[in-house]
């Protein structure tokens, strides 16, 4: 048998082509993804080069053409005639690339902390455990306001914006390692006292090898599952910061900046702005939660 | 018999059982330590098998895993060939480590679920830098044909076998780096009755072709009386008695060995009367004065609650009961 048709029997794909609610979510995913991906090769317009616009085209309707120009843009644009398909194609990469690597960065932290403090105990374990019961007290987003506060801080004047992206990234990604640690420490707990990391002890294989060959292997499962889920919280902490105006440059608007940018305009008549970059974000948070839901029950032995 | 590989020396286990500090400070309740070994002398001669027995709560598994150094003793000391296990450091732990192995009670949680099985019988070999490569494999292939095994099996996941078969992995893998002595703790408490059988039939061919020195625990005494040459039982993280295996089952020695021995199920129907053993181990964080075992002891005297007996010869070993210095030995 080979692979494909291995991982087409697993109880996994099972799963999946018997969920509806799982194949609906990843079309959808999958139809955001995608074209935000290679959005510099099927955006019509590119709305970041200020010298492509025409102020004379702000306001378009969507499908309707300008009463100026003439020109017609499936999705309507904004005050400034940018045309908003290609700022939602634009906008879902940024907002895209900031979730995917703040999760990635929070559960690389996450599972690092929570290898530690299961593996060590004692003090160490202690420690760690009541600085995320400190910050878990918080709301995430507000953490994630405070250290990009005082990260900006830190940075030259200069250097701030094209910086901005990956403060954001770090921002996001350090108010979300508690629940990865969370896991991984208990998972660990229970791992580091099974008998085959015993019989490796026995032999003298270094900590550092039992815990990276040994116990991460065995405490993964449940990690895939918070970061898919939490990919979906990413993508709206990003989006809630840009809309308060703290996240990416206005220069690199994200689904969050549009829907910020659509709001001033929504109550003059202007709907199209808020409501294109506004559906997306919605149904790309909703359909990547969907997902994740669907795999944590999908590898919960019990409900199978 | 030849010299002894492995001497226990006044070994002592206590558990910090006592509650957090802060619980401690507020209920104002003492630091608490459970005893698990008290006091525990003996040595395994090459080339034989020495097995430890007694009831849940013994110390019968504290021992073994103070014997491979999974965590540390209290007080005592443990010789591997000579040499002190504590304090041994560096290359020359190593050396020694090469030289013992383990085997563990239940076969589905000793082998990583992750692993292929080649790599689980190859991380000895790894580890200790005894090969590599293709050679390492075809030592891997060499093991699993050794324990009946195929040495196809080396691709495969440990989920993939029985518990039988997974427990013959656990042997290959303790015999990868070609030791001396080996540790089995409850190897076979964990299998079907009809796969024990076989797994310390596969030991005891093993150790008859590789010279092997067994530490055997277990709190089965029919397998125990199959593999042991000598046997120490064990109440309470006390050795009460340590004596040659088949003598032990003919004239038990001890008060408590007798018990033990008086329950065992029989299934000859004979119509011998079974006499379960009377009331439970004591607690090890306030163990009974003098003789621990005097609450539960038929033949107990005033002298057994104020004072320990201390070991003596018996005509098959050695035994710690006060009632054995009134007969004559």
């Amino acid at each position: 048998m080979n692979s494909f048709a291995r991982a087409w029997d697993s109880d996994i794909a099972y799963s999946f082509r018997r969920s509806p609610v799982a194949i609906l979510a990843t079309l959808v995913s999958l139809a955001i993804i995608l074209p935000a991906i290679f959005a510099p090769l099927l955006a019509p317009y590119d709305p970041f080069n200020p010298a492509s616009l025409n102020l004379m085209d702000g306001f378009t309707p969507p499908g309707e053409p300008n009463a100026f120009t003439g020109n017609v843009f499936l999705l309507g644009t904004d005050n400034q005639g940018r045309d908003i398909l290609s700022a939602i194609l634009y906008g879902a990469r940024i907002s895209l690339f900031v979730g995917f690597s703040a999760v990635l960065f929070g559960m690389v932290l996450g599972i690092t902390l929570g290898l530690l403090a299961g593996w060590r105990g004692g003090w160490v374990d202690s420690l760690l455990m009541r600085i995320a019961d400190v910050q878990m007290s918080f709301p995430s987003i507000l953490i994630a306001l405070l250290i990009f506060g005082v990260a900006r801080g830190f940075i030259p004047q200069d250097m701030r914006e094209e910086l901005a992206i990956w403060v954001l990234i770090v921002s996001i990604g350090l108010s979300e390692w508690v629940p990865f640690a969370r896991v991984v420490r208990g998972s660990t707990m229970v791992e580091k006292n099974k008998e085959y990391v015993q019989a490796a002890r026995v032999i003298g294989v270094h900590p550092a090898r039992i815990v990276s060959t040994h116990i991460l292997p065995n405490v993964l499962g449940p990690v895939l599952v918070i970061a898919t889920i939490h990919l979906a919280l990413a993508i709206i902490a990003e989006a809630t910061l840009s809309f308060l105006g703290v996240g990416v440059p206005p220069t690199q608007p994200s689904l969050g900046t549009l829907i910020r940018i659509g709001q001033g305009f929504l109550f003059s008549g202007e709907w199209w702005i808020l409501l294109f970059p506004a559906v997306t974000l919605l149904a790309l948070a909703l359909s990547v939660n969907l997902l994740g839901d669907w795999l944590r029950d999908a590898l919960n032995p019990r409900l199978r | 018999m030849s010299e002894a590989l492995i001497r226990v020396e006044n070994l002592w286990r206590r558990f910090d059982v006592s509650k957090p500090w802060l619980n401690r400070v507020i209920e104002r309740e003492e630091r608490q330590f459970l005893t698990a070994v008290a006091d525990v002398n003996f040595e395994i001669r090459k080339g034989e098998t020495f097995a430890l027995v007694g009831e849940s709560g013994s110390g019968k598994s504290t021992i073994a895993k103070m014997v491979v150094g999974l965590i540390p003793a209290s007080s005592g000391r443990i010789l591997f060939d000579g040499t002190p296990m504590t304090g041994t450091v560096g290359a020359d732990m190593r050396a020694i480590r090469r030289r013992f192995q383990m085997i563990f009670q239940d076969p589905f949680a000793s082998l990583n679920p992750r692993w292929h099985v080649g790599d689980i019988i190859a991380e000895p070999i790894h580890t200790f830098g005894l090969a590599s490569g293709a050679d390492a494999a075809n030592q891997v292939g060499k093991l699993l044909d050794t324990v009946g095994l195929s040495a196809k099996d080396a691709e495969k996941y440990p989920h993939e076998f029985s518990g039988g078969q997974r427990q013959r992995i656990a042997i290959a893998r303790a015999l990868s780096s070609r030791p001396e002595f080996i540790v089995c703790d409850e190897p076979t408490s964990a299998l079907d009755v009809s796969v024990q059988a076989q797994i310390l039939n596969l030991m005891r061919d093993l150790q008859d072709e590789l010279g092997l020195t067994y530490l055997f625990i277990s709190h089965d005494l029919s397998v125990v009386r199959h593999m042991a040459n000598r046997i120490g039982v064990l109440y309470l993280g006390r050795l009460v008695e340590v004596s040659e295996g088949k003598s032990l089952f003919r004239q038990p020695q001890h008060p408590y060995t007798r018990m033990l021995l008086d329950a065992v199920p029989d299934l000859a129907m004979s119509g011998r009367r079974r006499k379960p053993v009377e009331g439970e181990i004591p607690n090890p964080i306030n163990p009974p004065s003098g003789c621990a075992f005097h609450p539960r002891c038929p033949v107990a005297m005033d002298r057994c609650k104020v004072e320990a007996p201390k070991d003596r010869d018996t005509p098959i070993g050695r035994a710690a009961c006060f009632a054995l210095e009134m007969q004559p030995a």
